[in-house]
């Protein structure tokens, strides 16, 4: 397929240009925000196939980035496991996560359904608050140890660059083909009409329920990497509000297309540096990370407002 | 242990009357509009944070309550205007993200004015706690429950009693045949917003003198009177009532009893048994049809 060969293409001079660009950026202050733009995408990236394919808004997610990070970092942490098997269970904890919660609450629809997902992403914020004999509670776990091969540490940002960038890679590739297969085909038949597809025999709820577990396992994924990178982890960045972070990257990327989600998600972490380094002289009382909020709110407005296809364009979200 | 069970009762009441206003809030705009309201609990903060100018100003109470009220009222007006209008037709969801949009502005609009200080607001009237039946309650809270109680009879008045009431009513059955029957569904969809702007303020004016008054404390206030509203069904206002002060009840039974770290989840765990419910047809009252 022509699609497919295009894709191919894409992801080849993505690759090249993340193995290449460490090089060229000396600057650990960009390589670091660019490692934040592939977790945030990747955990978009789950985000944008539950809101694209199956029509569903999760306020939740934030939930399955937190299970991946503190999977992966207990495990590692307090456990002493290797760094990638605890990853491939954390990855694996969020798909079983999804399907458990998503088994009864993917009944609902629609309203119903996105307000189950916010309780349940609450719930598991208390959970990591005051389950503290594992997670650490308020104070966090640390010492989380870096992903290695052998004497190969990912312990710069150069190397977690590289390693963040091409999971993203893969996750898209794997993805974009998903897209294009038979399942694809159905999702969007199921996205498109619900009822035409279940009269052409596509079992909708089963399918909607895959795409919530895939989407689990990819934003746990992104958590786990992300416990990894920064080595030490607390509930706070866990909670409804990057939840919301994370509907805001899929609404400005559009849910139409894959990459949105890297669009939205680099729109998003480019917008917070661009206001850290704006507003100092503005907000000299309290840090300038309190009023990206106000820009969210309205970015958020008037994106639903007038361009609901966001900046990839494309199909109308749900 | 069980000695407590008066206290946590009275607090829980208290507490339960605010979830109350603001649950109501969010039905009398579901149930004309269809719109889950985000930005419901940010109006609880406008509430709060207006109490703190106008005292600050010099203001009574009286004063400062009723400008609250219409300043927050016309904030919902203007929220239907602006945005919620042009997007009419769209989906369902697109309305939430769009609500949660200016939930989130509105808030960050709060920290801007306001900053990131916990503001302390003066009791409608002052004096020590008073012992009721076992029980320490603030006078304040004797307020809460006041203002509820006016607030309840005021709104019952209005959609029984009066032409406007029951128009909104009538849309909320049937916003085609209400427009057939020359009902501007337009105007009623700005006065359900406006209600329930000026139902939030009410509980954050009434509220601010009990939690002090945050540019944050919004979020967690919305959710709960959410929680309280699908308790009710969503759509009835005598059902968000009871969802309130029984939502209430729960946390300040499960927070005295059980144990306090988990007193927020408590609202979350009632939340997603009642939307399983809801699917398995257990629920022994009316929900909300989806559209």
């Amino acid at each position: 397929m022509g699609s497919a060969r295009r894709r191919a293409l894409l992801l080849v001079v993505a690759a090249m240009i993340v193995a290449a660009l460490p090089a060229a950026v000396p600057s650990r202050y960009v390589l670091s925000t660019l490692v934040f733009v592939a977790l945030h995408a990747l955990a978009a990236l789950g985000l944008s196939l539950v809101m694209g394919f199956a029509g569903q808004v999760s306020l939740g997610q934030a939930a399955f980035f937190a299970i991946g990070a503190y999977v992966s970092g207990v495990l590692t942490a307090s456990h002493g496991w290797n760094g990638w098997v605890a990853l491939a269970l954390a990855t694996a904890a969020g798909a079983v996560t999804a399907l458990a919660v998503g088994g009864p609450i993917f009944r609902l629809s629609g309203l119903l359904l996105a307000m189950a997902t916010l309780g349940f992403g609450i719930i598991v914020y208390y959970v990591l608050v005051n389950w503290s004999d594992v997670t650490g509670g308020p104070s966090g776990l640390t010492g989380i140890p870096p992903l290695a091969i052998g004497g190969f540490r990912f312990d710069t940002d150069a190397r977690v660059f590289r390693l963040a960038w091409g999971a993203l890679l893969l996750v898209l590739w794997l993805t974009g083909n998903l897209v294009d297969s038979r399942v694809g085909r159905a999702l969007r038949a199921v996205a498109a009409s619900e009822a035409a597809a279940e009269a052409a025999g596509i079992h909708a709820a089963r399918l909607k329920l895959g795409v919530f577990a895939l989407a689990g396992a990819i934003t746990a994924l992104a958590g786990g990497l992300y416990a990894h990178y920064v080595a030490f982890i607390n509930p706070s960045p866990f909670g409804f509000a990057y939840s919301v972070e994370l509907v805001v990257m899929v609404v400005l990327g559009g849910v139409a297309s894959l990459w949105g989600a890297v669009l939205g998600a680099a729109a998003v972490v480019a917008l917070v540096e661009i206001l850290r380094a704006a507003l100092p002289a503005l907000t000299a009382s309290h840090g300038a990370a309190e009023y990206e909020i106000v820009v969210f709110g309205l970015i958020l407005m008037v994106f639903m407002i007038f361009l609901p296809a966001g900046l990839s364009g494309g199909r109308r979200p749900a | 242990m069980l000695d407590g069970v008066p206290q946590y009762l009275a607090s829980g009441l208290v507490v339960g009357g605010i979830y109350a206003l603001i649950g109501l809030g969010f039905v009398i705009v579901f149930s004309v509009t269809r719109i889950v309201n985000f930005a419901q609990g940010e109006f609880v903060m406008l509430g709060a944070l207006l109490m703190v100018t106008w005292q600050a100003r010099g203001l009574g109470t009286p004063a400062a309550f009723v400008l609250t009220v219409l300043v927050v009222a016309a904030v919902g007006a203007v929220l239907e205007r602006v945005a919620v209008r042009p997007l009419r037709r769209a989906s369902g969801l697109s309305v939430l993200i769009l609500t949660i949009g200016a939930a989130i502005a509105l808030r960050g609009a709060g920290l801007v004015v306001w900053g990131t200080d916990p503001f302390a607001v003066a009791a409608f009237s002052p004096g020590p706690p008073l012992r009721i039946a076992g029980a320490v309650v603030v006078r304040q809270g004797l307020w809460v429950l006041g203002v509820a109680a006016v607030v309840f009879a005021l709104l019952w008045w209005f959609f029984t009693r009066t032409y406007a009431g029951t128009a909104v009513r009538a849309c909320a059955v049937n916003p085609r045949a209400a427009r057939l029957m020359g009902i501007r569904v337009d105007r009623v969809f700005l006065l359900a917003f406006a209600l329930s702007g000026a139902l939030g303020a009410v509980a954050g004016a009434v509220v601010a003198p009990i939690t002090y008054a945050t540019y944050d404390m919004g979020l967690m206030l919305g959710l709960k009177g959410f929680v309280a509203a699908v308790l009710g069904g969503l759509v009835s206002p005598a059902g968000a009532i009871a969802g309130g002060f029984l939502l209430g009840v729960l946390e300040s039974m499960a927070a005295g009893l059980l144990s306090s770290a988990y007193k927020d989840a408590v609202a979350f765990i009632v939340l997603i048994a009642v939307c399983l419910a809801q699917v398995t047809g257990r629920l022994p009252w009316r929900m909300v049809e989806e559209e």
